[in-house]
């Protein structure tokens, strides 16, 4: 394989200059366990950290004291240097309340709250997750309590999600209905339907047809409450998005080398490029290599038959098998890193090897960390 | 038709679900292709937008319409669709209130849309409306078109809320028409002709949320299915072997007898050859006593369990038909 330029983690953690640290990819290729593993390797290297995680493994959550999910930074751990570990779990639900409550007058809050729509879109909107994501960051980022943030990113399919979520839900408040819902409002209050075409006559009573006359009422409620406050909400958003984009911001992107995951790093490593946001480099998770490589795949499978053949030493023909199962898994791992490496030669790689166990505890979060550093312990 | 029973006789809606990645859609088109075998006829629904089953299948993107998709081995049908929320509307409109017109009318200036995006509960009744529909479907004859409908359905972590549709869309319509399809869908997800099967891998995360899972389903009066543990490897060595292998010992100076009986290295170079081996059977031994563990903790929820074999070379049209047929001789379907 063409080899990649190596990704120097230290360097980035050690940069006093490098205030935000993003740990994104597909799904499940290990996002939250790098975060963590780059928070406690940072901490330890002196500075104040705090990791703000979305969806930790449960064990690995309990492991850090993170059994409640309250919105609020905990120490986990402190380093001799005067480093010091602080960890979150984001509580979408709270996050998108308090900015509610923060933006609209105690009654106009109030009837945004209890609404049913703001109910079902605060607590599953696709999309809502990534958004208050982006929001607790920058409340993070804005406190100035911490000199370096890693925010995990929330477990969507697509890596993509993070940055296109935030647009999405803009555009969606921006859309036609809304902006049809809102404008007797905007109008000075009156009736709905008298001012509009007949068009929205027709929806209207379709909607009051099959969903009942209550729904329409909450759905206007809802809508022209939220409108008053999202402006602020907005504008808050492409700060954070802006800070994305800042020269102390590093995107880390994990992947697993697998054809999806890796896929999908490709295709946000030229988003990111697109958008003008700091890419550090990629880290290949979960990486199967042999202890015994000199034998290759194809030698350990003739010699395996060749034993059967010859009727003998059957657990030897059963441990070649197996090395040769191992050697082909490794070969297909490294092909799926070769497409990516000669896609974006340019592009820092670390690699962390396959542990035998997951990832639960801070003595493994550290052995991930060494590993990342490239920094054998 | 073949006589022989099977674990879910007399179910009619299979509901797959699982963590994402564990291999749901897989396992979804791979049981809808065993229980059709024999001459049955059976619909593999899918609903997250994401043509799974053409990909599988290897054929161009579904349209919103039932067609054959697959010939099951010894006979049956199975037929796909990959349900659209807005065009299930459509069509519901139509059918129920002649309102075809408004339905446009709601398509074109967004609310569908709209509706379906803040408020999740209704694009799920959509979809659970369109499928249960399938399910209840008769025939000229009064019989049931479809033998068994498999549901491609979302993740673990959704799936409750998703299948309890009466309970997400109560606190948006109250009354109505919405109302009264949901408390319909509801009688099928509910009845004793739909199970709730869980897709898992022999690893913590999955196999902690098919456990929470189950208990959400069961505490949300759903029935269970079976567990299908997924890409299972088979293990080549001897039992004792994996056991003492597990806690660090593994005779090296067989090993490198053998390496040398085998031509592969000689002397030196056969011990450092068997050095790494067996660093390497030993993580092997590690990994499949805890896969072990996790196949207990997996006994925990006491529902029967399905293995599927991992297929080295990915999934093809030949690999599932592999999968389906190992789903059948273990009695699944
Ligand atoms: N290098 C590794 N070796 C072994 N297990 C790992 C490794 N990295 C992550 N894991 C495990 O994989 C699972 C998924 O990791 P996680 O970080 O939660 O992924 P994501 O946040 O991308 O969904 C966890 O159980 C974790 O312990
Ligand atoms: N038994 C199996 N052996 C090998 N690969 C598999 C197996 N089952 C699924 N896969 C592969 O795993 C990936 C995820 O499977 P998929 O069915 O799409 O999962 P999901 O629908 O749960 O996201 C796909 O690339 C699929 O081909
Ligand atoms: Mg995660
Ligand atoms: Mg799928």
């Amino acid at each position: 394989m063409k080899k990649p330029a190596v990704l120097d983690i230290d360097a980035i953690l050690d940069d006093r200059g490098t205030r935000i640290i993003v740990c994104c990819g597909a799904g499940g290729v290990g996002k939250t366990t790098t975060a963590a593993a780059l928070g406690l390797r940072a901490a330890e290297r002196g500075r104040c950290v705090v990791v703000l995680t979305v969806d930790p493994a449960r064990r690995l959550a309990q492991s850090m004291g993170l059994t409640e999910l309250d919105n609020t930074p905990r120490l986990i751990s402190e380093s001799d240097g005067g480093g010091q570990l602080f960890a979150m779990m984001l509580d979408m639900k709270r996050t998108f309340d308090e900015i509610i409550e923060a933006h609209a007058d105690p009654e106009r809050a109030r009837q945004i709250l209890s609404n049913p729509f703001y109910q079902s879109l605060s607590s599953s909107f696709s999309g809502t997750q990534e958004y208050m994501a982006m929001e607790k960051l920058g409340q993070l980022r804005r406190s100035n309590e911490w000199d370096l943030i890693i925010v995990d990113t929330p477990p969507s399919r697509s890596a993509l999600d993070f940055l296109d979520a935030p647009e999405r839900l803009g555009r969606f408040l921006d859309g036609r209905f809304i902006r049809l819902l809102t404008a007797p409002a905007k109008a000075g209050g009156r009736s709905a339907f008298r001012l509009l075409n007949a068009g929205f006559g027709i929806v209207a009573g379709a909607m009051t047809k099959l969903l009942g006359a209550q729904v329409l009422t909450d759905l206007q409620t809802f809508v022209s409450a939220l409108d008053a406050v999202f402006g602020g909400f907005r504008q808050r958003a492409e700060l954070t998005y802006k800070l994305l984009q800042a020269p102390g911001t590093a995107f880390v992107v994990v992947a697993a080398p697998e054809r999806d995951a890796m896929r999908e790093a490709s295709y946000f490593v030229e988003r990111l490029a697109e958008e003008r946001m700091p890419l550090a480099g990629l880290v290949v998770n979960r990486v199967h290599e042999s202890p015994a490589a000199t034998l290759s795949g194809v030698r350990s499978a003739a010699a395996a038959e060749d034993l059967a053949a010859k009727g003998e030493h059957e657990l030897t023909a059963a441990v070649l098998r197996l090395h040769t199962g191992r050697m082909q898994l490794a070969a297909r791992e490294h092909r799926e890193q070769e497409h990516f490496v000669s896609a974006h030669p340019t592009v820092p790689v670390a690699q962390v090897a396959a542990m035998a166990e997951d990832v639960h505890d801070l003595e493994g979060l550290r052995r991930i960390g060494e590993l990342l550093a490239n920094a054998p312990g | 038709m073949d006589s022989a029973d099977t674990d879910w006789d007399g179910v009619r809606l299979h509901v797959v679900t699982g963590k994402g990645g564990t291999g749901k859609t897989t396992v979804a088109a791979a049981l809808a292709l065993a229980l059709a075998s024999g001459g049955h006829k059976v619909l593999l629904v899918e609903v997250e937008g994401r043509q799974g089953i053409a990909q599988i299948f290897d054929l161009p993107p579904l349209p919103y319409e039932e067609r054959r998709i697959a010939v099951a081995p010894s006979g049956g049908d199975v037929y796909a669709l990959a349900i659209d929320p807005e065009e299930a509307m459509l069509e519901y409109m139509e059918m129920f209130y002649g309102m075809r017109r408004a339905g446009r009318a709601l398509t074109k200036m967004g609310v569908v849309d709209f509706a379906t995006t803040v408020a999740p509960g209704f694009r799920d009744v959509l979809v659970t409306g369109k499928t249960t529909e399938a399910v209840r479907r008769r025939g000229k004859d009064g019989k049931r078109v479809y033998d068994a409908v498999v549901l491609d359905a979302p993740p673990t972590g959704r799936i409750t809320r998703f299948l309890n549709v009466t309970q997400e869309v109560a606190g948006l319509a109250k009354v109505g028409p919405i109302k009264n399809h949901s408390d319909l869908v509801h009688g099928v997800v509910k009845s004793p002709e739909t199970a709730v099967h869980f897709v898992t891998l022999l690893e913590e995360m999955p196999v902690q949320e098919t456990l929470d899972g189950i208990a959400e389903v069961r505490t949300a009066g759903l029935a269970t299915g079976g567990i299908f543990i997924n890409m299972v490897r088979e293990s080549l060595l001897p039992q004792a072997t994996l056991d003492a292998a597990a806690q660090g010992r593994f005779d090296i100076g067989d090993l490198a007898l053998g390496l040398k009986s085998a031509g592969l290295a000689d002397g030196a170079d056969a011990t450092s050859l068997a050095e790494g081996l067996a660093e390497e059977i030993v993580e092997h031994a590690r990994r499949t006593e805890l896969e072990q563990q996790e196949r207990e903790s997996l006994g925990e929820a006491a529902l029967p369990r399905y293995e599927l074999p991992l297929l080295t070379d990915g999934v093809d049209l030949a690999g599932l038909y592999e999968l389906a047929e190992s789903i059948r001789t273990q009695g699944a379907a």
